[in-house]
């Protein structure tokens, strides 16, 4: 009997929810063949079979959401070695003892790993009792004050906390909310099952606001130039039949070649242990991407050797896949430094949270025209807004300003985006 | 029903075996002329004459093997060891012989005897005589090992002991045998390896057997009326086998345990008890599963110092109290429910 475990499909994955089971229980299976589809943080995967056998049972059905590790079906080769839980049976030649009560009776456990990885992050201990409460429920116990010995958390905590912080879990997903008061008559409230990309969203944005000192430096670049540039650029590929470019491709580049002038602010912070900072000397830039399957963010890598059209084209098809079949893995890995883009909506300006382990993120606004001053004459020129969020433990204010200065330099002459 | 002693329990259930089935007879030191050392065996000589209650030479390892091969040719004898220290001298024929003949020559002769034996400490006999250690036969597969802690279970288990078609170790316990209770008047044998919940509660689970049992329920029954603690005691009734499941089940509705025992604490009963509170309901405790036994010495003989060594009620008390902290149980003297 091989027991099938929920893999780990990626570095951070931490738990997967089966899409679609491709076989039934009694199924013959071959190596190779597909099993099912998992969802994991970043992507829907195939899973094939490393084993040849008959398909005997489906642990976790499609839909649900399990930590990586825990069984999720089980595959007899012929070797039909007894359930573990019969070989422990004690050989007795009195009356048999009364067998310990099967306690896993109910559906397997969800998200156990969390739990566990919850309680280590915000160096807390839980009960059992508060550690099974937690799992079927879906309770985020980083919020959990424990007043048992040595800082237990223990079941009366739970009691004490204030639902709303327990309801609060980056990691409740799909469960169902089971305890009352979580569901709020007074406010109307419903439950709506977080996605895979939500859950990740909110663990990874969650910890990075948490965890990263973030400090901002906004500035402007008058864009005239620029936006007179990118008109006269899609006039002559609309003629060729190429792709036009947009403003957004143009700052790619910019970023690209700003953060080529300042490697230090294309780096990463290792950690409090570490001894090291780790700086980048490939420029991948992600850029995050509102898509139908929630907030992704492709990474476009090398950014800095590819000219605009190509930057274009690249954006252009990772933003129509992120809506569509839905990006790799690869495809959203390896990022060195993010840009968010909200001008489309309006937006004059903004501040984005770090997406670890970069070290700064560019939030951008719209691109509008303003009355500014050009040699003491008020002018109708387009400007636009950027602010720079920074990991102030390996980026400082003159550093990210620097930077800043850079980058609208660039955008103030747009020529050299394009030679 | 009828309110008798621990000892007139035994003694009336003894004398109506006798009487229900001639193959049941007697065999120990001074259980005849003398009618036992705590009067269990008062009258039986008279009664069923010699042939059915032997005295016996001082000689446990003799007349304990002598007992087996009783029981292999069809008696049902019933050994009574003048306490378990003495068993020590016996536990070859116990261990080696009584748990496994059954099993080594392939069921063709069963041994259908019973050996009663008190323990139990706080009688100033010393460190040799003042020793519990049921654990050992426990531990062996083969036996059956039972622990009455009130009238009414020691005419019941008795009554399933010498029923039954293994042999059984019988404990029973100096500080038990004047304690009275009510005991029905009808035959009916307790089924060996089933627990009893003498107390029902939700705060704790408190768990004992023999005279330990019967503290709990005591203390229990004590924290009810002062603390308004709402306790459930587990009287084990037998050791092995062990009712692992009801165990269980009580732990899982309370979430915390505490385990009191007159044996030693290393490796003893409460081990084997929590242990199976681990494996069965690891997933509902609220706090560590607690152990309350005896200091770890030979048991001393100055009163004083004896005293100190065995488990005492206030012992009890904090412990419960210790594990009700730790799940946060408010102390309260104000409400039933708290």
């Amino acid at each position: 009997m091989i027991d099938i475990t929920m893999p780990r499909l990626s570095d951070t994955m931490e738990e997967g929810t089966i899409a679609t089971w491709h076989k039934n229980v009694g199924d013959t299976i071959k190596v190779g063949d597909l099993l099912c589809e998992i969802e994991s943080d970043k992507a829907t995967m195939e899973y094939e079979a490393y084993e040849a056998g008959t398909l005997t049972e489906i642990v976790v059905p499609a839909g649900q959401l399990v930590a990586i590790g825990t069984l999720i079906a089980r595959v007899d080769n012929g070797k039909g070695d007894a359930p573990k839980a019969a070989a422990a049976a004690p050989v007795a030649t009195e009356a048999p003892a009364a067998a310990p009560a099967p306690v896993a009776a109910a559906p397997a456990p969800v998200v156990s790993a969390s739990v566990a990885e919850t309680l280590e992050a915000v160096g807390a201990v839980a009960s059992p009792l508060v550690r099974r409460l937690a799992r079927e429920q879906g309770l985020d116990l980083s919020n959990v004050r424990g007043t048992g010995p040595g800082g237990r958390i223990i079941r009366a905590d739970l009691d004490k906390a204030v639902p709303a912080a327990l309801a609060a879990s980056t990691r409740g997903g799909a469960l169902p909310m089971t305890s009352g008061p979580l569901v709020d008559e007074k406010r109307g409230s419903t439950e709506i099952a977080f996605t895979p990309v939500r859950r990740v969203i909110a663990r990874r944005l969650g910890d990075s606001a948490r965890s990263i000192p973030h400090f901002y430096v906004t500035a402007s670049a008058d864009a005239e130039e620029l936006v007179t540039l990118r008109a006269k650029l899609n006039e002559q590929l609309a003629q060729t039949g190429r792709a036009k470019v947009s403003i957004n491709d143009l700052l790619i580049r910019a970023c690209a070649l700003a953060l080529r002038e300042h490697p230090l602010v294309n780096a990463s912070y290792v950690s409090d242990t570490s001894a090291t900072m780790l700086v980048h000397d490939r420029v991948n830039i992600g850029v995050a991407v509102a898509s139908n399957n929630g907030l992704v963010v492709p990474v476009i890598v090398d950014a800095d050797h590819k000219t605009v059209s190509e930057l274009g084209a690249e954006a252009k098809e990772l933003i129509t896949q992120a809506s569509t079949k839905g990006l790799s893995i690869d495809q959203m890995s390896g990022g060195t430094f993010t840009i968010s883009n909200l001008g489309m909506f309006g937006v004059e300006e903004f501040t984005a949270i770090i997406n670890p382990p970069e070290g700064a993120i560019l939030a951008v606004g719209g691109t509008k025209k303003e009355a500014v001053v050009v040699n003491d004459e008020i002018q109708i020129r387009h400007v636009m807004r950027y602010t720079l969020s920074a990991d102030h433990r390996i980026i400082d204010g003159a550093l990210a300003a620097q930077f800043l200065q850079t980058l609208s330099r660039l955008i103030e002459n747009p020529l050299s985006l394009i030679i | 029903m009828t309110l008798m002693s621990y000892r007139q329990a035994l003694h009336d259930t003894l004398r109506s075996e006798m009487l229900r089935d001639e193959n049941v007879m007697l065999m120990g030191e001074e259980i005849g002329v003398f009618e036992g050392s705590y009067k269990i065996t008062a009258g039986l000589l008279a009664e069923f004459g010699e042939k059915r209650v032997r005295d016996t030479p001082i000689a446990e390892e003799g007349f304990t093997g002598a007992a087996i091969g009783a029981a292999m040719l069809g008696l049902r004898p019933v050994v009574e060891l003048m306490t378990i220290n003495f068993s020590l001298i016996a536990i070859d024929q116990i261990v080696n012989h009584a748990a496994k003949i059954y099993g080594m020559f392939g069921g063709q002769a069963k041994v259908p005897m019973v050996i009663r034996t008190p323990g139990g400490g706080g009688q100033q006999l010393g460190a040799t005589h003042s020793q519990n250690i049921e654990l050992y036969y426990a531990f062996v597969p083969g036996l059956k090992v039972v622990a009455p802690s009130t009238p009414a279970d020691a005419k019941a288990l008795l009554l399933a002991a010498i029923r039954d078609d293994d042999p059984v170790l019988f404990l029973e316990n100096l500080a038990l045998y004047n304690t009275k209770g009510e005991v029905p008047d009808h035959d009916e044998p307790a089924i060996i390896g089933k627990a009893k919940v003498t107390r029902e509660g939700h705060h704790l689970t408190l768990i004992g057997y023999s005279r330990m049992a019967y503290v709990a329920k005591k203390i229990a029954d004590q924290l009810a009326d002062t603390d308004h603690l709402d306790i459930e005691v587990i009287d084990l009734c037998s050791l092995r086998p062990l009712d692992r499941e009801t165990i269980i089940e009580s732990v899982k509705k309370t979430s915390c345990a505490v385990v009191v025992e007159d044996d030693w604490l290393t490796y003893g009963i409460g081990a084997e008890v929590a242990a199976t509170i681990s494996d069965g309901a690891f997933d509902y405790l609220d706090a560590p599963v607690r152990r309350v036994a005896m200091a770890e010495v030979p048991m001393p003989y100055a009163k004083s110092l004896e005293t100190a060594a065995l488990p005492s009620e206030d012992d009890i008390i904090q412990a419960i109290y210790q594990t009700l902290d730790a799940i946060g149980h408010r102390r309260s003297k104000t409400g039933p429910h708290d």
